[in-house]
């Protein structure tokens, strides 16, 4: 028997593994201790787990633990590295760049910068949501302090050419962040190779628990930040606050079993992802967004033309999926990401975020496969649009009386 | 194997048993983004709903005053910095005792144009009456003053420091961090009286690390410091902690419980108190009104590391000096302030009783402190 609704929303967040679950409750309950206490054994227990799980997660992407900063979560690591950098650096330059398709915690903290008198430039995406290099060289300046590009996007799926941009930041001296709250445990992540300064991680998208993330900052050559919370100087004056013991413990946690299983668990989400996408492909006027080889396996991000995007998900509750971003579906503004891609506000209304995780099953994708076929069948049956598209009329040219 | 006494309950306390079982649901089934228009989100966002309103119930608070935080120092530094962003730099006061997590932000806006005045406070640690008035006359914009110290356990009383500078049209924040749980803190009678923001944190009240509230006067505005995606009422982004917001709630369904258990406290407290004066102890802070819960001490030359490394040695762990701050070796701030000499200070070991402790565990820690009192001391008779 199926669990209804099926979770196809693993981009927003995931479930904690139950391993991972197991090993925090110990940190709930009996090992209680406050990790900064330091004259008693409560606080040296929680203090080894701490360190336990900061090793975890340096080694998930190849960082030395003394890298780690611990904080809430992803969006505030993105607000600590790129208020913290440009303000550190503000003296070098007030220039910096991002791209369009960021997450919230990017754009709305470069936001916050430019009402201080920074200078942000914001790139556009091709078509298949990836930068173009060259335009991303072209808006270098001589005043770029700092450079923030996710590594994946949590819309479509796009993995960024890190590598590539962390080679032009280097050469040029500009601070290169990167917030890869989506990439973890589905790209290999090797920042021993990588030339990035900074990057934001969270355990909530990796099957750990929300409320605790981190932020990797580089010592060789070693990166400067000025602190956002201030109080008792806890992670070497990085970011005061006493530490969520049980949180960090499932974020180490977490990103272990990541760094085991992320190669075989991969390959069998590819094949469900394949299975889905396979499964709709039979559906006419459906537009795959974003490039579907650049794309980390889970995701598929799909348009289905003439349905309202609303009522399709009103359609297929039993589903549980995003029509845009988590954090932005709050809005009924067509997602910004579709829109840089160039999707007209039809298509990107139209869109279906489906991300797939560690505990679909093929019988799940099967029931959405057939479940989707019924429902567009029927949604579409109802709509007069689809009913002149296949008349023949172009919609583009219709004039639509007002109201 | 014996399970040493907790007696460090200021620096974070056990999660009580319903909260664990409140939130166990949150970190296995229940595992939504509350930004998710499906079940799955839907009940996260219910779930965090029903906990702001058991925060806000605790307090006298109304739920859209509740906003949520990582921790209590997040929340400090959301309220001094964000508030002093929405107001032209001006004069910034914040007592000489305040937690770092107030004093530091409140330093950081030195660099903005604020002057910051430092709070005075007497020999017993409360607010010198004279300093706050002549500080009142020179119309301060933002005013800082905690409820309870997490030091010394001594109590201001907030109320009438808020409706002297009232006149003077300060915000008036106090970090109420350590006062919940342990003496009753109503928000709506003293906003009535001028208090315009109130902090609380869970793990100081049986609640789960990695979650904390600011409960805001919505007529006070308060600039976010953690941008991206508007998450509580744009004042604090980033997706929510649902298993620890559930157990703050849940935990500040059992604050009446608490209280009515202060009486028992404050008799261990009593007990703890008069074995250590027949020691020969200084009890700082001992002529204040003080949190049922703190006795704050110092033994004639008798180093505080030390000693609480014995303890901790014997069974009994402590603090020497605010967990917060224990990484740095210098002598307590708080004390300091209150005038103790650096030596004398050097010497403070705080004892923080919760609601398990019992009357023979505070027996038996006297005990304790008597013969390992007799060991060091031999032991300094020897070095001399």
């Amino acid at each position: 028997m199926l669990n209804l609704p099926i979770y196809l929303d693993y981009s927003a967040t995931t479930p904690v593994d139950p391993r991972v679950a197991e090993k925090m409750i110990p940190y709930l309950c009996e090992k209680f201790g406050n990790p900064a206490s330091r004259s008693h054994a409560f606080g040296w227990e929680a203090e080894a787990a701490v360190e336990e799980a900061r090793d975890n997660v340096a080694k998930l992407i190849g960082a030395d633990p003394k890298e780690i900063i611990w904080t809430s979560g992803a969006t505030e690591s993105d607000n600590l590295a790129i208020k913290g950098a440009a303000h550190f650096y503000s003296g070098k330059g007030k220039h910096l760049i991002t791209v369009k398709t960021e997450h919230k915690a990017v754009l709305d903290t470069c936001r916050e910068l430019e009402r201080e008198g920074f200078e942000v430039t914001y790139l556009d995406v091709k078509e298949d949501g990836l930068i173009d290099l060259e335009v991303f060289k072209a808006a270098l300046r001589p005043d770029t302090i700092l450079v923030s590009v996710m590594y994946v996007n949590n819309e479509i799926g796009v993995i960024q050419p890190i590598a590539e941009i962390g080679e032009i930041c280097r050469d040029k001296g500009i601070i290169f962040h990167v917030d890869a709250a989506q990439a973890t445990g589905k790209v290999d992540i090797d920042l021993a190779k990588l030339k990035v300064d900074l990057m934001s991680l969270c355990a909530h998208k990796t099957y750990g628990p929300k409320g605790i993330g981190a932020l990797y900052v580089r010592r060789k050559p070693r990166v400067r930040l000025e602190a956002q919370m201030h109080g008792g100087g806890h992670e070497r004056g990085f970011r005061s606050g006493t530490l969520a013991t049980h949180q960090i413990v499932g974020m180490g946690e977490a990103f272990r079993l990541a760094r085991e299983e992320m190669a075989v668990e991969n390959e069998r989400i590819r094949a469900l992802r394949d299975r889905l996408l396979k499964g709709l492909s039979d559906i006419d006027q459906v537009y795959i967004n974003g490039d579907l080889t650049q794309r980390v396996a889970h995701n598929l991000n799909i348009s289905f033309a003439y349905i309202e995007g609303e009522s399709m998900l009103m359609a297929i509750k039993d589903l549980a999926v995003s029509s845009g971003s988590a954090c932005t579906s709050a809005s009924l503004e067509p997602s910004y990401v579709l829109r840089a891609l160039g999707r007209d506000d039809e298509l990107a209304h139209s869109s279906i975020r489906f991300t797939l995780g560690r505990f679909n099953s093929e019988e799940e994708i099967d029931y959405a496969v057939k479940l989707l076929h019924e429902k567009i069948g029927k949604l579409r049956e109802l709509s007069p649009l689809w009913e002149m598209f296949k008349d023949g009329v172009d919609l583009g040219s219709v004039q639509w009386a007002a109201h | 194997m014996f399970a040493p006494v907790y007696f460090d309950h200021n620096a974070t306390t056990p999660l009580e048993p319903a909260v664990f079982d409140a939130m166990l649901p949150w970190l296995t089934g229940h595992f939504g983004n509350a930004s998710s228009r499906h079940d799955y989100g839907r009940a996260a966002r219910r779930a965090i709903d029903e906990a702001r309103s058991q925060v806000a119930a605790a307090v006298g608070a109304h739920p859209t005053e509740v906003v949520f935080t990582s921790g209590g120092s997040e929340a400090n530094n959301l309220l001094i910095k964000g508030a002093a962003s929405c107001l032209t730099p001006g004069l910034l006061a914040v007592s000489a005792i305040e937690h770092p997590c107030v004093i530091k932000p409140a330093e950081q806006l030195t660099r903005r144009g604020w002057r910051l005045h430092k709070i005075a406070v007497d020999a017993q640690g409360r607010i010198d009456i004279d300093d706050y008035q002549a500080l009142l006359a020179q119309r301060p914009k933002l005013v800082s003053v905690m409820l309870a110290n997490n030091e010394t356990g001594v109590l201001q009383d907030v109320a009438s420091l808020a409706t002297q500078s009232r006149a003077t049209g300060a915000l008036f924040h106090t970090d109420a961090v350590q006062a919940i749980g342990k003496v009753a803190v109503d928000f709506r009678r003293l906003n009535a009286v001028g208090v315009t923001a109130l902090t609380l944190s869970a793990h100081k009240i049986g609640g789960p690390q990695g979650a904390a509230a600011l409960v805001l006067d919505k007529r006070v505005e308060v600039e976010p410091q953690i941008a991206g995606g508007g998450h509580e009422r744009g004042l604090r982004s980033g997706t929510e902690n649902v298993a620890a917001i559930v157990g703050f709630g849940a935990a500040c369904e059992l604050l009446e419980q608490r209280l009515t258990a202060a009486p028992r406290l404050i008799g261990l407290r009593l007990q703890l108190e008069s074995g250590l004066r027949t020691m020969g102890a200084t009890l700082f802070g001992e002529a204040a009104e003080r949190l049922p819960n703190t006795v704050c001490f110092a033994l004639p030359e008798v180093d505080g590391e030390t000693l609480v490394g014995q303890l901790d040695r014997a069974g009994f762990a402590l603090a020497s000096g605010a967990a917060c701050s224990s990484a740095n070796p210098e002598p307590s701030h708080v004390l300091r302030a209150m005038g103790v000499p650096a030596e004398l200070a050097r010497g403070a070991v705080r004892v923080s009783l919760g609601y398990a402790n019992t009357a023979a565990q505070v027996a038996d820690f006297l005990t304790t402190l008597q013969s390992t009192l007799c060991q060091l001391q031999r032991l300094t008779a020897m070095a001399v």
